[in-house]
């Protein structure tokens, strides 16, 4: 447990930097709480990708509580916006376990383009094969040249079974094979790597409609878990891709953010679990097969405070 | 989830009614809008903050005008700065003698260099230029063979020693191109994060060993605020000569580019506009101004629709409705036209003003699908002059296409709708269409 905080701490160290240590330099600057300090809070918070909205929110509540609890030493402020943020990653549901009831599950990854989705495909296969599960990967995205190439590789770094679509074949027709291969040889879990998609385009989005509609015909329609990949650094149009993505597919069940491990991320992670309510499964902290962590806020919170 | 400015600032502006003319209070209120619209585009926060200072300043100056529409008059005073922070003209990318020309492309993980490598292949292997591609990217896992891939559908040349070091293959190729009088030489870097220092100094290495032309840093068209940080760093390490800013295709509203330009005083040379690799566009300051304050994109929606409609029919069918013989197989040339154009919805978000008229209704691609599956199922006789559309006749076409007589009902009393208007339009000024004008 100690090791794992330490690897988010320094994960998301310079989130830190931005964030926390920006609001530590206010509050130290600051003689009383006013709302000059709580105008800073809102503007760090804006500039760590957190939104307009998400921000106006949370030093709205600050303010209430302020004047609630006439809080008047600026260090209090800090453990208020503690558990507001905390409060609020919490707010979402909670993340998905492996069911081992529904075997296999199957978990459909989606994303636009270039967020990491193939990287983190790779990188969740170890995972699960670390935790013992027998997993297998489908390479879906049959569009980018040399998706499946990549993913191969992966799968061997990793150790697992991959199953491979020539370049420009029909995406539903190996989730398919997959699918049943799975099913058929016991595996508990299949990722299916999906071609990237901007979410705006509409026959893509019908493609994704249709592997899914597929991969029912092998599992249970609640054994297709939807995941969706952001990119740590996209700023407020994450919002919107959470939301067509799922208008897609029905429901996003479980967010995963990359790329967390350069400068001033994490704020998007707040954004989304205030406005959308879906929880993040996974971050990713680093390049290396390890560096794809599970999410949780409690650990979330106490890297970024402590 | 995002209203376009001019909407919100005329909520503003309501609240103070009676206040034809620009002051410096009302102003206040309406930049309190502006701003908004410009976090919510993902412009960088201090970049934001001084944009705002400074048209402050401005609108004040314009106040005297007493413009009739204060709301109008603030967007215009707003869209005209950011054209003009954007960079006011189109600039290209420089590749001049003496040959080879080297390119280098650099930007973070997934942001789009290896596709705008190939993009920029295309470009100026159309223009006839002999092109070598390089793929200086060892480190991502079948990234190589993405180039190639990519170099064998435009037939453009790829160099690649494997998994050498970086520095050593962009040399290499560039003694190759010397060798084999190429014109132009693209470099794909691997994707880095702009402060790992070792990946950075590679990039340096890598500039003094070959002196490219032309530095060109691909952003992704949705990142945050965090685009700042990325374009200083670059800039610094590597004094980049251009910005690309790639996945435009999206609803992003590229508030970044305002970013990364106020930066890097760099300018915006191109923009990635599609998975296709022909999807390469010069860059418009004008339109992603209009774009980040989300007031639509005419101009972009006139060239799609100039692009996807062949004038020759389309005079045919002005000539027509002039003589009012609008028939249902005109119509249905329309809908492939409009088809033709790619999705509805990101069509409509292009006009200005329609966003308003249209929140929230969404249009069902299958609606057009159905109008031409029941057109489909008439006869030649029965498009041309649908009054002969008889109870017997309506029940075959409806069986025909898989739909009901109301469906089928629905379209023709549309349609007469339509040839109603048509003879409106030439008879009077058109006015607009009627609200349920499109059967679909």
């Amino acid at each position: 447990m100690f090791k794992f905080l330490r690897n988010f701490k320094e994960g998301l160290s310079r989130t830190k930097d931005n964030l926390v240590g920006k609001v530590k330099e206010a509050v130290g600057l600051a003689a009383k709480v006013d709302d000059n300090l709580l105008d800073t809070i809102e503007q760090i918070l804006i500039e760590g990708d957190v939104g307009v909205a998400a921000a106006t929110r949370i030093t709205d509540n600050l303010k209430e509580k302020v004047a609630r609890e006439s809080i008047r030493d600026p260090n209090d402020i800090l453990a208020a916006l503690k558990s507001e943020i905390a409060a609020i990653l919490k707010s979402a549901r909670d993340p998905a376990h492996l069911d081992s009831s529904t075997s296999p599950e199957i978990w459909l990854i989606l994303g636009v383009n270039g967020t990491g989705k193939t990287t983190s495909v790779g990188k969740l296969a170890k995972f699960f094969r670390d935790q013992g599960k027998k997993t297998m990967i489908a390479a879906c995205d049959t569009f980018r040249a040399a998706a499946v190439d990549q993913l191969a590789i992966w799968a061997e770094r990793s150790g697992v079974e991959c199953i491979r679509a020539k370049d420009g074949s029909d995406p539903a027709a190996v989730a398919f094979d997959a699918a049943s291969a799975a099913k058929a040889r016991g595996f508990d879990i299949l990722l299916v790597d999906t071609a990237g998609r901007l979410h705006t385009k509409t026959h893509l989005m019908e493609e994704l409609k249709k592997i899914k509609r597929v991969l029912a015909k092998v599992v249970p329609e609640e054994a297709i878990k939807a995941k969706l990949i952001l990119d740590g650094t996209t700023g407020q149009n994450a919002l919107s891709q959470v939301k067509l993505f799922a208008d897609v597919v029905g429901k996003i069940d479980g967010l995963m953010v990359t790329k967390l491990d350069g400068t001033a991320k994490g704020g998007v992670v707040i954004a989304i679990a205030e406005e959308m309510s879906v929880p993040i499964d996974f971050v990713g902290l680093g390049e290396q097969i390890d560096d794809l962590k599970p999410f949780d806020a409690d650990t979330f919170v106490a890297a970024l405070f402590e | 989830m995002f209203d376009s400015l001019t909407e919100k600032l005329e909520a503003a502006f309501k609240k103070l009614r009676g206040q034809g003319t620009l002051t410096e209070d009302n102003i206040r209120e309406a930049l309190k809008e502006v701003r908004r619209a410009l976090l919510e585009a993902d412009v960088n926060y201090k970049v934001t903050k001084d944009f705002i200072d400074e048209v402050q300043k401005e609108a004040v100056g314009a106040a005297t005008l007493r413009s009739v529409e204060p709301s109008q008059q603030v967007v215009k005073v707003v869209h005209e700065k950011l054209v003009k922070l954007l960079g006011e003209t189109t600039v290209d990318v420089v590749i001049s003698d003496p040959p080879p020309a080297v390119i280098m492309v650099c930007g973070l993980q997934g942001s789009g260099k290896t596709t705008l490598c190939a993009k920029l292949a295309l470009r100026y292997k159309k223009k006839n230029k002999k092109v070598l591609l390089v793929a200086a990217d060892p480190y991502r896992p079948a990234a190589i063979q993405q180039l190639q891939t990519l170099g064998r559908q435009i037939d453009v040349q790829v160099f690649e020693i494997g998994q050498a070091r970086p520095q050593d293959i962009c040399r290499e190729a560039v003694n190759r191109a010397r060798k084999e009088f190429v014109d132009l030489v693209i470099l794909d870097t691997a994707g880095r994060l702009h402060i790992d220092d070792e990946l950075m100094a590679e990039l340096a290495d890598i500039k003094k060993l070959v002196d490219p032309k032309e530095i060109l840093l691909v952003a992704d068209a949705m990142t945050g605020q965090d685009a700042v940080n990325v374009a200083r760093q670059f800039h610094e390490r590597l004094k980049i000569t251009g910005v690309v800013l790639s996945k435009l295709d999206g609803d992003a509203r590229g508030g970044a580019a305002l970013s990364i330009r106020a930066v890097t005083g760099c300018p915006i040379k191109l923009a990635g506009i599609g998975e296709k690799l022909s999807d390469l566009e010069p860059f418009h300051p004008d339109r992603l101004a209009a774009r980040i304050l989300g007031m639509g994109d005419i101009v972009s929606f006139v060239e799609k629709a100039q692009e996807s409609v062949d004038i020759q029919a389309a005079e045919k069918l002005e000539k027509k409705l002039r003589k009012q013989q609008f028939t249902l197989e005109d119509m249905y040339d329309q809908l492939q036209n409009l088809k033709k154009m790619g999705p509805l919805e990101s069509l409509l978000e292009m006009i200005p003003g329609i966003g308003k008229a249209l929140k929230g209704a969404t249009i069902d691609p299958k609606g057009i699908g159905r109008v031409e599956a029941m057109i489909q199922s008439m006869t030649v006789e029965e498009r041309r002059n649908p009054q002969i559309i008889n109870g017997s006749r309506r029940k075959r076409i409806a069986d025909g296409s898989g739909s009901t007589v109301q469906d089928l009902n629905r379209l023709l009393k549309q349609f007469v709708e339509m040839q109603k208007m048509m003879k409106n339009m030439n008879r009077f000024k058109f006015k607009g269409l009627p609200k349920d004008a499109l059967p679909f």
